[in-house]
């Protein structure tokens, strides 16, 4: 599994990838391995609602699960991938990449600071495979 | 072997729990006095007996088949072919609800799939569900629909007047303690461009009822557009029957078509089991509550049935559902695809236009009565509204003399409609029966 060095993690299984003041967040490749298939991604807010970090921003629903996916941290969102409704698959095969969920302004950059870096998750991941 | 589900012990344990000594102590919140309270029931009776007094009970009843009934307000008196029943009698079917392990009833999902398909051929929508409790927690469920899609950001909802008031009723039961504001139906004479001007961006949804409850055909189209244009759903609320002679809502760009499925081959026995019809288009499917069911192929290729689309909802994400309906009115569907089925297209043309025929010709005839009018100014299907010269209960009371069951009574639920009563002319009425009741009208107005 893969889990790129340059982003920060939550103990939810998502990632998230920041640039200057805008985070851009999306579900690890560890989450969507345990989701298995994804055949449905729908976004639960709007571009410029402001969602607190925890807050559900969007709803993936695989062969075999649906989950929620949460805000890593509190921000505005500025764009939706919108591109997920038709090619849910691709949460599977580029989870990185083309499969970010939501981009945002993030409200509070000292809340990056609580997520984990990819040594910690590494470790978070492996806890529970046991 | 009897079934006690818990033993002494097992009692003890639990009483001991809970800090209380004996079962009797928990009722102790209750006064002694009304805790067991003399019933003063009858000497029991042997069978025999007891069929002597339910037969007794049930001849004391005037029901529509000794009678000609003019009463309609939501629910229809049609001709049921016996084989409905015949069907319905199979005990293959027996289940009032959805199978709690569905794929191995292959028979009932198919039934319920056949449902489904010939709903969507009826209102022009591309999917139904497998059915509500009634067309009251249809259009509720349709509200529902409507505040998920819009997330919630919207709180308005706009209900015709003319949508049956007890459906109005359950609507607002249903959606009680969720802030919603339900306008538009404050006054009987709201049209559709009053309907319109109500419409704006805090507008999740419009409501209307096709025929309307006092009989009226509307063209909605210029609403529909108008909801469309704010972002608003726009549902509409049908009579089945009259789409085997109307156009389907879905020509008219209705999001959500809801309705009563009870004129489909089900008798109006005592208010039920009713049947809710829900259909939408697909792309509102994942905010559709209840059970749908779909067609697929198992690992030989062959065609199988499949409930679809609900794991998410129900059974996964439970607190965050949509709705909490789990299930649907599994052998009153059936009842209605098989009446469907039997009656065919022409068929239930058919009967739509004798109900259209026979409602205008009953309508002609009151019309000309001395001291009553038609109220309808519009095109109407098999109601109409009649302004009677007396109270609609006095006439009623009269006509009941004679096994006639009069009209509905609209003064209740419409103020504005005191001494009116809305008529009902179905199939089964024969043009001596609509004469009988015109000429009882008639000798009404005199005295």
């Amino acid at each position: 599994m893969n889990f790129p060095e340059d982003l920060k993690y939550t103990e939810s299984d998502e990632w998230i990838r920041v640039e200057g003041n805008l985070g851009t967040t999306g579900l690890t490749d560890y989450a969507q391995d345990q989701l298995s298939d994804i055949v449905y991604v729908e976004a639960a807010v709007d571009v410029g609602d402001a969602v607190a970090k925890g807050e559900a921003h969007s709803a993936v629903e695989s062969v075999k699960a649906a989950a929620d996916i949460y805000m890593p941290v509190a921000g505005t969102i500025t764009e939706i991938n919108e591109a997920l409704a038709e090619t849910p698959e691709l949460v599977n095969s580029d989870p990185y990449g083309q499969a970010w969920l939501v981009k945002f302004e993030i409200s509070d950059p000292a809340e990056l600071d609580g997520l984990m870096d990819q040594a910690a998750y590494m470790k978070h991941v492996e806890e529970r495979e046991g | 072997m009897a079934y006690i589900p818990h033993t002494e012990q097992e009692r003890q344990q639990m009483l001991a729990a809970i800090g209380v000594d004996d079962i009797d102590d928990l009722y102790g919140a209750v006064p002694a006095g009304v805790r067991f309270p003399d019933l003063e029931l009858p000497d029991p009776l042997s069978e025999m007996e007891v069929m002597d007094e339910l037969q007794a009970l049930a001849e004391a009843n005037l029901e529509v088949k000794h009678a000609s009934c003019f009463l309609g307000a939501g629910a229809y008196n049609h001709f049921i072919p016996s084989v409905v029943d015949h069907i319905l009698l199979r005990s293959e079917f027996y289940t009032a609800y959805t199978p709690y392990q569905p794929e191995i009833s292959q028979g009932t999902l198919q039934a319920i799939f056949e449902y489904q398909s010939l709903m969507c051929q009826l209102t022009g929508m591309e999917v139904s569900n497998a059915s509500h409790y009634d067309g009251a927690t249809a259009l509720a469920e349709a509200v529902i629909l409507a505040l998920n899609h819009h997330r919630g950001k919207r709180s308005k909802v706009v209900l015709s007047p003319t949508i049956h008031p007890h459906y109005r009723q359950v609507v607002r039961t249903y959606t009680q303690g969720m802030g919603l504001t339900l306008t538009g139906d404050e006054n009987c004479e709201n049209s559709p461009k009053e309907l319109m001007a109500l419409l704006d961006e805090e507008t999740t949804m419009v409501a209307v009822q096709y025929p309307d409850f006092l009989g009226n055909l509307e063209d909605f189209s210029e609403l529909g557009k108008a909801a469309h244009e704010v972002g608003a759903l726009f549902c509409v609320v049908v009579n089945p029957l009259a789409l085997g002679m109307l156009r389907p809502p879905g020509e008219f760009g209705a999001d959500v078509v809801v309705g009563e499925g009870q004129p489909l081959g089900i008798p109006i026995s005592y208010g039920g089991p009713y049947i809710g019809i829900f259909t939408t288009q697909e792309k509102y499917v994942r905010k559709m509550a209840g059970r749908l069911v779909g067609e697929t192929v198992d690992v030989d290729g062959k065609r199988g049935y499949v409930l679809t689309l609900t794991p998410r909802e129900q059974h996964i994400r439970r607190d965050k559902a949509t709705s909490n309906i789990c299930t649907n009115q599994g052998l009153i569907a059936l009842a209605t695809t098989v009446y469907l089925s039997m009656m065919g297209k022409t068929g239930l043309r058919k009967v739509a236009e004798l109900c259209f025929h026979k409602a205008h010709y009953a309508a002609e005839r009151i019309g000309a009565l001395e001291g009553y009018s038609i109220w309808n100014k519009k095109p109407f299907f098999h109601e109409f509204v009649v302004k009677c010269p007396k109270p609609v209960a006095e006439i009623n009371e009269a006509l009941l003399d004679i096994d006639i069951l009069g009209g509905y009574d609209l003064g209740e639920d419409y103020p504005e409609l005191k001494d009116h009563m809305l008529v009902a002319v179905t199939e089964m009425l024969s043009r001596e029966e609509i004469d009988d009741f015109t000429d009882a009208l008639q000798e009404l107005s005199h005295d």
